[in-house]
């Protein structure tokens, strides 16, 4: 697929725009994908990826643009009327009923009726022979739930085929497959390709998008990257279009080079979970800052996880000055003064019901113990003080969180942590989905932090943010620690490097 | 004094339905507040709501804390029938007041345990969980009556359905006590705000260090200590444990109490106190319904209207609906002074 | 479950005396319902007594309260090639196809305590109360205890729209018709409990001036009306006397009530529905004496006179 391609394209969004309470989702996006081409659609969280869709799919009324399909402008309702202009959509978690059998779900909704009812026989034919051109030769009268989950993509790929024959989205289909299984979805997807759909394809695994895509496109914090021909893109430019540094050697802004003083505060070795994070070596510093870069799915908030018990480690010890410390759950992790803010606030982090009060007593509180209680004096002092230094806008101690923007929200989570005076505080991409103001401030409360002699764990898909308060910085790759850099190595380019080497180590 | 205000703002719908109901049954029904002494206690019907109404109120103060988790506990009118079996069973073996009481309420605690440790250890659904309980229970209680009403006539044990201290009925009191108790417990400690917590937000209250499985526990095993207290009680007034027929029903009451209460099922902020109003505003639905004189067949439906009625006024729609309108005619009557916030 | 044992037990061991005894003996089969009352465990007990004393060997099948168990119960009775049958049902509708093979195998089935929608060709009687009759003797004791008195009478009816409630309450109408000396005030469901007997009189009390307008309850069960003694003597009252008390069933509790005074009269629902069924059975395979299809158990009043800690003491251990 030639890139200036001169035929009108399968399907055309031009402007589109999606506005949120608060936040632009979409800013002025374009989009086309042609008949018989496999697009794909990068971004990191958060870029605009799954809203774009669903704007395509009408789950999202748009509030701006154009989408055109054949060159005819159309304007989908929802998710079905989608389907009736030709558009289908499958998702990473397989939406279809797995109690059913596999016809009844290729054929639910239309099934073949004789005298008014349904034909199970002529159902089971049909439903044979639809996935037969798939490859599929399997016992169409079983259950869904008892196929895998690559068959049971297969079927549902099947059915929005079926139902809509022109453009098919396929939302991260390979995110819980195996190699074998992944290649497999990638045999059906090159021959509806050949059958002409046009196929929108989201991953974020980079080899994939290599192998699979004709074309990319990048979005951005609800913009437009741009749009390239996968075959004239290299690793290191898609990754820089997805972070969004056009650096090559950038190096330090001041060139803070810390010398680790004395013994290390924390020592992980061989520390991991099977599945999750490769066994890794890591050591930390009273008042250090190690950051985390990788791309999404990389490994690297599972890296937070294992360190913070959430998700046992099942390899590796750690020691805490010298001596061992368990750290099997968040109580524990707490305990020995960790503290986490995770990367989803809403599901991890906040207590969207509770006070900004409660919502920043709640850690203290919860290692003190049920039975001594914090009196609301104290928790009413403790949350204005930070209210105050962290510069949280709420008009007062008793709002719920949930009410605030995502930057407070962050404050807030910041503050939990701050209040039970942590020595290490892992920070799960703390600026991310927060307004410019908020991110610096955050940045700047980084730097303090470690000033005072806080050890800090901080992932983040902003680069040059990484660079500047960074002593090490640890690269995920494919759930492996594949590099550290320090000092000097520790530059945008280097990291991109290194999160793109396929096979090779990035540094020196 | 703000706290009290807050308070008194969360229950003011449910105090306001309670004087509506009353208001109600003493128009149909003129000697409704008359109160006397019979044999040294308070006697009235009035008294009969707080009376008969006590094992729902304990059941809620149990349930407002499930709930309040994001669960529900089906259990505990089985739970009732269990503890009232063990304390009948007790009394009859001869093992004394004391030993028996302990018995009975450690059997409602064994029970939370069960429940509990099905929700937060096996991550089985409430809902699903507490069944279990729910159509065993009864069971389990029939095996230690061995099928029959096993009456007993023990004084120091009836004193708990039928006695009065200061001429209040027992009942009443220890409804008050554990309601003002377990008040106490998760209001001056943390134990409120971490329920509240688990309830709105499961895996963000774990991540942020709360003992979120032990807790979960712990309330369940509190709903199962409310379940003893009623089924003491029950079984003490009519002198007697009915496996088949104590408790029966009750835990729905126990729900609609909490509903009734303000407490959302899904979980998060809760009050005790509303859900305890919302158990006497059923039992004085009950109790209304009796003094009527309607003929039973009419009991279900009249119930089921005043309580549509009532939930339908609370609801948030009808409440945005109603404010507005005052405030609308409030605006009417304040010449268009009051500013409207955007 | 316990004396459910003890009770199999006992069957075992009359089978076990029956096998050394006469070619008169007979097999029979029996399918509870299961236990879900009092009442339910005092007939369990008394057909396993009645079979052992006249040398049955009793095939006991708890159904708990599932019709498919009763008609597997049946069909393994049938293969076993028992002489007769008897069986309680668990609902009236359903039992066609199970009684026409138990009629092709030429085995006799009687019904106890229940009925059958299924065509009377297909059982042999059917052995049971007469509920309108219990609410008549009921009726009829009030109105000689009173003979012309006026008096005001409360009704605590059993659960709404349940047969016993419908029939129990026609019967007591019937038998006060025409007495125009007794009024029926109030009348409640306390559905066939005592806890709810016990409440629901509390708001008679209530609703009568605390209970001086009302001279007689008359309750359609025994468990509601001990609910109900508890609830005058609370109000003040004396149960039996300032109020009297008149109920339908006869079990152990009320008689101990009315020996202390506080109630005077029940009537008996028996709890013997087997030894008719056991006469008629023994008439019928004898010389072919056909029983009539319905044979109706006495519904026995007692009353304070008739020795009630006697009948207690006697009561009190057939499971009740």
């Amino acid at each position: 697929m030639p890139h200036g391609d001169a035929r009108q394209p399968l399907l055309h969004a031009r402007g589109v725009r999606k506005i949120f309470p608060g936040t632009i989702a979409l800013d002025g996006v374009d989009f086309s994908l042609h008949a018989g081409e496999v697009h794909a659609l990068l971004g990191e969280n958060g870029a605009g990826k799954s809203t774009l869709i669903k704007c395509l799919t009408g789950a999202y009324r748009r509030d701006g643009g154009d989408i055109l399909l054949d060159g005819e402008s159309i304007d989908p309702k929802g998710t079905l009327d989608a389907q009736a202009y030709g558009i289908g959509t499958v998702y990473q978690e397989v939406n279809l009923l797995p109690n059913l059998s596999v016809a009844e779900n290729l054929s639910l909704g239309h099934q073949p009726t004789r005298f008014g009812m349904i034909s199970v026989r002529a159902m089971n034919a049909r439903a044979r022979e639809v996935l037969s051109q798939y490859g599929l030769d399997i016992d169409v009268t079983r259950t869904l739930d008892s196929y895998s989950v690559a068959v049971q993509q297969v079927i549902a790929i099947a059915r929005a085929v079926m139902l809509s024959g022109k453009v098919l989205i396929l939302d991260e289909p390979t995110a819980s497959l195996d190699a074998h299984e992944v290649k497999m979805l990638f045999d059906v997807v090159r021959s509806l390709k050949e059958r002409g759909l046009g196929i929108v394809f989201i991953s974020h695994f980079l080899d994939q998008i290599f192998e699979i895509s004709d074309r990319l496109t990048v979005l951005r914090n609800g913009q437009l990257v741009g749009t390239e021909v996968t075959a004239e893109i290299d690793r290191v430019r898609l990754i820089n279009m997805m972070l969004g540094r056009e650096l090559e050697h950038e190096t330090r802004a001041h060139g803070k080079l810390h010398e680790a003083a004395g013994d290390p505060r924390l020592v992980f070795s061989g520390f991991g979970r099977k599945g999750r994070i490769e066994p890794f070596d890591l050591s930390i510093h009273a008042g250090e800052v190690i950051g985390v870069a990788g791309l999404l799915g990389s490994g690297r908030t599972e890296t937070a996880e294992v360190l913070f018990g959430v998700a046992h480690h099942d390899s590796g010890e750690a020691r805490q000055d010298g001596a061992p410390v368990s750290l099997m759950s968040p109580r524990q992790a707490i305990k020995a003064g960790f503290g986490f803010c995770p990367e989803d606030r809403k599901t991890d982090g906040v207590i969207a019901d509770l006070s900004v009060r409660e919502n920043i007593a709640l850690a203290l509180q919860a290692r003190i113990g049920w039975m001594r209680r914090i009196p609301d004096r104290e928790q009413k002092a403790m949350a204005n003080d930070y209210i105050r230094k962290l510069d949280i806008r709420t008009p007062d101690a008793e709002k719920p969180v949930g009410l605030l923007s995502g930057g407070n929200q962050q404050k807030v989570m910041l503050a939990r942590w701050l209040v039970t005076n942590p020595s290490f505080l892992i920070l799960d991409e703390p600026t991310r989905g927060i307004d410019v103001g908020a991110h610096a401030e955050i940045i700047r409360l980084i730097e303090e932090l470690c000033a005072q002699g806080m050890s800090l764990l901080v992932i983040s898909s902003e680069l040059d943010e990484l660079v500047a308060y960074s002593h090490r910085v640890i690269v995920v790759r494919d759930r492996r620690h594949v590099a550290e850099l320090a000092g000097d190595q520790i530059t945008t380019g280097n990291m991109v490097r290194a999160i793109a080497a396929p096979e090779r180590e990035a540094v020196n | 004094m703000t706290g009290f205000k807050l308070l008194l703002r969360r229950i003011l719908p449910q105090l306001i339905t309670l004087a509506l109901v009353v208001g109600l049954i003493s128009i149909m029904f003129p000697g409704f507040f008359e109160i006397s002494l019979a044999n040294g206690r308070l006697y009235g019907s009035p008294v009969d709501i707080f009376n008969r109404g006590a094992p729902v109120a304990l059941l809620a103060i149990g349930m407002t804390l499930v709930i309040a988790t994001g669960g529900i506990d089906l259990s505990v009118g089985a739970v009732m029938a269990i503890c009232g079996a063990v304390a009948a069973w007790g009394i009859t073996e001869g093992y004394g007041l004391l030993p028996t009481l302990l018995m009975a309420l450690a059997a409602g605690l064994a029970c939370g345990l069960w429940n509990g440790l099905l929700v937060a250890f096996l991550g089985i659904q409430p809902i699903v969980a507490t069944l279990i309980l729910m159509v065993a229970g009864r069971g389990i209680a029939q095996l230690i009556t061995e099928g029959a009403i096993l009456t007993f006539n023990h004084e120091g044990m009836i004193f708990f359905g039928s006695g009065s201290l200061l001429t209040v009925p027992t009942p009443i009191i220890i409804a008050i006590l554990t309601g003002a108790l377990v008040t106490l417990i998760v209001r001056r400690s943390a134990l409120g705000m971490l329920i509240e917590a688990i309830g709105i937000n499961f895996r963000a209250s774990t991540l942020a260090g709360v003992n979120t499985r032990v807790l979960l526990v712990a309330v369940y095993m509190t709903s199962g200590l409310c379940a003893a207290l009623a089924g003491i009680i029950a079984a003490a007034d009519i002198r007697g444990a009915d496996a088949n027929n104590a408790g029966l029903w009750l835990e729905l009451d126990a729900i609609l109490a909490v509903v009734i209460g303000g407490t959302s099922l899904l979980g998060g902020r809760f009050s005790l106190i509303a859900s305890l109003i919302g158990a006497l505003i059923i039992q004085a639905v009950n109790t209304g319904i009796l003094l009527s004189g309607f003929p039973p067949e009419f009991n279900l439906i009249i119930k089921a209207v005043i309580i549509l009625i009532i939930l339908v006024l609370q609801s948030p729609r009808v409440r945005t609906v109603l404010a507005f309108l005052s405030t609308a005619r409030a605006d009417a009557a304040g010449q268009e002074k009051k500013v409207v916030e955007p | 479950m316990i004396s459910k044992k003890a009770l199999v037990g006992a069957g075992v061991l009359a089978s076990m005396l029956m096998m050394s005894s006469s070619v008169m003996a007979q097999t029979v089969g029996f399918s509870q319902i299961g236990s879900e009352s009092g009442w339910r465990a005092a007939e369990t007990t008394l057909t396993l007594q009645q079979a052992k004393e006249r040398g049955i060997d009793l095939k006991f099948a708890d159904a708990q309260q599932k019709q498919e168990n009763q008609i597997k119960a049946l069909r393994s009775f049938i293969a076993q090639g028992v002489d007769a049958i008897l069986i309680a049902p668990v609902v009236a509708t359903g039992w066609d196809s199970v009684l026409e093979e138990a009629k092709e195998a030429e085995i006799p089935v009687i019904l106890l305590d229940r009925m059958v929608d299924s065509s009377k060709d297909l059982y042999l009687t059917a052995v049971g109360s007469d509920l309108v009759h219990e609410g008549s003797v009921a009726g009829q004791w009030l109105v000689d205890t009173l003979a012309g008195k006026d008096c005001n009478v409360v009704e605590l009816q059993g659960t709404t729209g349940s047969s016993p409630a419908i029939d129990r309450k026609n019967g007591f109408e019937q038998a006060i018709k025409g007495h125009d000396n007794i009024k029926l005030i109030r009348s409640q469901t306390g559905d066939f409990t005592r806890t709810k007997g016990k409440e629901v009189m509390e708001s008679f009390l209530k609703a009568e001036g605390g209970g001086k307008n009302i001279c007689a309850l008359y309750a359609h069960n025994d468990d509601m009306a001990v609910g109900a003694i508890q609830a005058i003597k609370e109000a003040g009252l004396k149960p039996g006397s300032d109020i009297l008390v008149v109920s339908i069933d006869a079990v152990p509790d009320i008689f101990q009530a009315m020996a202390a005074g506080e109630a005077n009269a029940t009537v008996e629902l028996t709890p013997n529905m087997a030894g008719p069924a056991f006469d008629a059975l023994a008439a019928y395979m004898k010389d072919g004496t056909m029983p009539p299809k319905f044979i109706q158990t006495e519904s026995k009043l007692y009353t304070q006179a008739d020795d009630p800690q006697a009948v207690y003491e006697q009561k009190k251990d057939l499971g009740y």
